[in-house]
């Protein structure tokens, strides 16, 4: 290995940051100051619980993962959706013990769900944590490993498909699904069928900057974006040069429609990787919509906005889910967290 | 000139983890770099970040070796995330399952107690050797430690020299294990990160548990 010398850092880390030690302590703590009455946030753990508990008797739904994708999953937190969100480092997969508080103070007697990205150290710690609830806690815990992400090909040859986008739709209709007072067996079935029917990929137009790494996760061109990136900065599929709208939801679009199954209408979710002004989220919702209707798919639901992020990247993602008249009820239900709500009323579009 | 050590004690093992939290802290930057190629970039402060953590318990009484490595495999664990907290966790763990109430470990029951330890890794990765990953310095280092015969340190740098080689072997692999593995064949032509800071574990183990000032030997060094 040759010994990699590093310049000290020509230029400075541009970051509304105190210290990059402090990043994950100091947003829960700006989070509890933001949200005093619906959250409540666990400093110690690292843990985000809803200000009142739901009621005995209903599953809880558990999930967490690196810190860097905000709002997932802290933001996500509230009636209708998530009990408890654990934050881990940056991009970084929180430990066992913070999954084993949450769990401890969610389970309401009915067992908890965990919703878990499949990234090797977010499966490995959730696994941990699921082994030590059944053993020293004696809650029955379940796992739903969300992969949705089309950039990635689902072989033995990798880690399989990233969870992306979808797990959004997952902690949402599993979260209305828990609420309804479903037992643990069929919350967790109806997240595996939203996981089933969701299908992502995503693309930059620049690179992420981890606070700890103080330098951009890989280097792109002034006139390439990234095809298939994933949320952590990992390299996508391929390179290319700077391409229209259009032309860009045409090449997350046709990759996702080819392994998107069954038929019927779509949500469809234009996300945001953290730094993309909404102006263009609006103009790739556009496309992707004039997209889907020439390719004759109906579009019943729609969801524009930053709802699972990179840090400081530029880009977006798009995530289709195969909706049904349940996942449509379920989709539509009432949900209060801080990143995501609407009551029975509002009308769904 | 030195004296020969046959056996590794309760202090040799602390002494072992704190110098193996001092090279993840210098290496950590290169370890983030290692990772920025084929996986997210944080793999050095993550071990640098679950070595101190490591540190802070060093100085608590341990009677027993399977006292001791419990003990830093639970705080890795709780300190690391991402993969390798998990991975490197069940290796001290396991390790120190496999030796209960030991004061002392011989060559044989050290090599043991590893053995264990990576069977644990390759439990919890559901991994195995070839697949550019932690277990490709793993593998050749405990096959060369049990092949040395000879002095305990001869056994220590012949694993160290062996888990160095199988670091740089990862190179042109291709992943098909963790991050790296979304990368297909651009994964080749990169060390795996989890090779490096396992290769740093056993340059750890010559300079401490060998006995003498071996830190003299570049064998098995990792830059």
């Amino acid at each position: 290995m040759t010994p990699v010398t590093k310049p000290c850092s020509v230029v400075p880390m541009k970051k509304l940051i105190n210290s990059p030690d402090t990043v994950v302590a100091d947003f829960l703590e700006g989070m509890a100051l933001a949200h005093p009455t619906s959250l409540r946030i666990d400093h110690e753990n690292r843990v985000v619980l809803r200000g009142t508990p739901k009621d005995e008797g209903k599953v809880a739904i558990v999930s967490g993962g690196g810190s860097g994708h905000e709002p997932l999953h802290g933001g996500y937190v509230g009636r209708g959706m998530l009990d408890a969100a654990c934050a881990g480092e940056v991009f970084t997969s929180p430990v066992p013990d913070q999954m084993q508080a949450a769990t401890k103070a969610v389970d309401r007697g009915a067992g908890v769900l965990y919703i878990v990205k499949n990234y090797t150290g977010d499966v490995m710690n959730f696994d941990m944590a699921a082994e030590l609830a059944d053993a020293e806690d004696d809650i029955a815990v379940r796992q739903v490993i969300t992969n949705d992400d089309v950039a990635v090909e689902d072989s033995t040859f990798t880690a399989g498909r990233r969870g992306v986008g979808g797990t959004v739709l997952v902690e949402k209709i599993a979260g209305a699904a828990a609420e309804e007072g479903r037992s643990l067996e069929e919350v967790a079935e109806v997240a595996e069928r939203v996981n089933a029917c969701a299908r992502s990929m995503g693309m930059a137009l620049t690179p992420v900057t981890v606070p700890a790494n103080g330098k951009p996760s890989f280097e792109l061109g002034d006139d390439e974006i990234e095809i298939g990136i994933g949320i952590h900065g990992e390299p996508g599929r391929r390179r290319e040069p700077v391409a229209s709208a259009r032309e860009i939801a045409e090449k997350l679009l046709d990759p996702i429609l080819a392994e998107l199954p069954g038929e019927g209408p779509v949500l469809l979710m234009v996300n945001g990787m953290g730094a993309t002004p909404l102006i263009e989220l609006y103009i790739m919702a556009k496309e992707a919509s004039q997209v889907l209707a020439e390719r004759g798919v109906e579009v019943s639901r729609h969801m524009v906005g930053e709802l699972i992020t990179s840090l400081d990247m530029a880009g977006c993602s798009i995530t289709l889910l195969r909706l049904d008249d349940e996942l449509t009820a379920l989709w539509d239900a009432p949900v209060h967290s801080p990143a995501l709500h609407w009551s029975a009323d509002d009308i769904q579009e | 000139m030195t004296e020969r050590k046959t056996t590794v004690t309760v202090p040799d093992l602390i002494a072992w983890l704190r110098r193996t939290g001092e090279l993840m802290a210098e290496h950590a930057a290169e370890l983030s770099d290692l990772d920025s190629a084929i996986g997210d970039g944080d793999h050095g402060t993550n071990m640098k970040r679950g070595f101190a953590a490591v540190a802070g318990v060093l100085d608590e009484d341990f009677e027993t070796v399977d006292a001791l490595l419990k003990r830093v495999g639970s705080t890795l664990v709780s300190s690391v995330g991402g993969a390798s907290g998990p991975l490197y966790g069940t290796f001290y763990l396991r390790m120190g399952t496999s030796q209960k109430g030991a004061t002392e470990l011989d060559a044989a029951s050290l090599l043991g107690a590893m053995s264990t330890g990576v069977e644990g890794i390759e439990a919890r990765g559901k991994a195995g050797i070839g697949e550019k990953t932690m277990l490709d310095a793993w593998m050749p280092a405990l096959e060369a430690f049990g092949r040395a015969g000879g002095s305990l340190a001869d056994a220590l740098r012949a694993g160290a020299e062996a888990a160095a080689a199988g670091r740089d072997a990862t190179e042109p692999m291709v992943a098909t294990k963790g991050r790296a593995s979304y990368l297909g064949e651009r994964s080749a032509g990169h060390i795996d990160p989890g090779a490096a800071s396992t290769a740093l574990i056993w340059q750890a183990a010559v300079e401490t548990l060998a006995g003498g000032s071996d830190t003299g030997s570049d064998d098995g060094a990792a830059s």
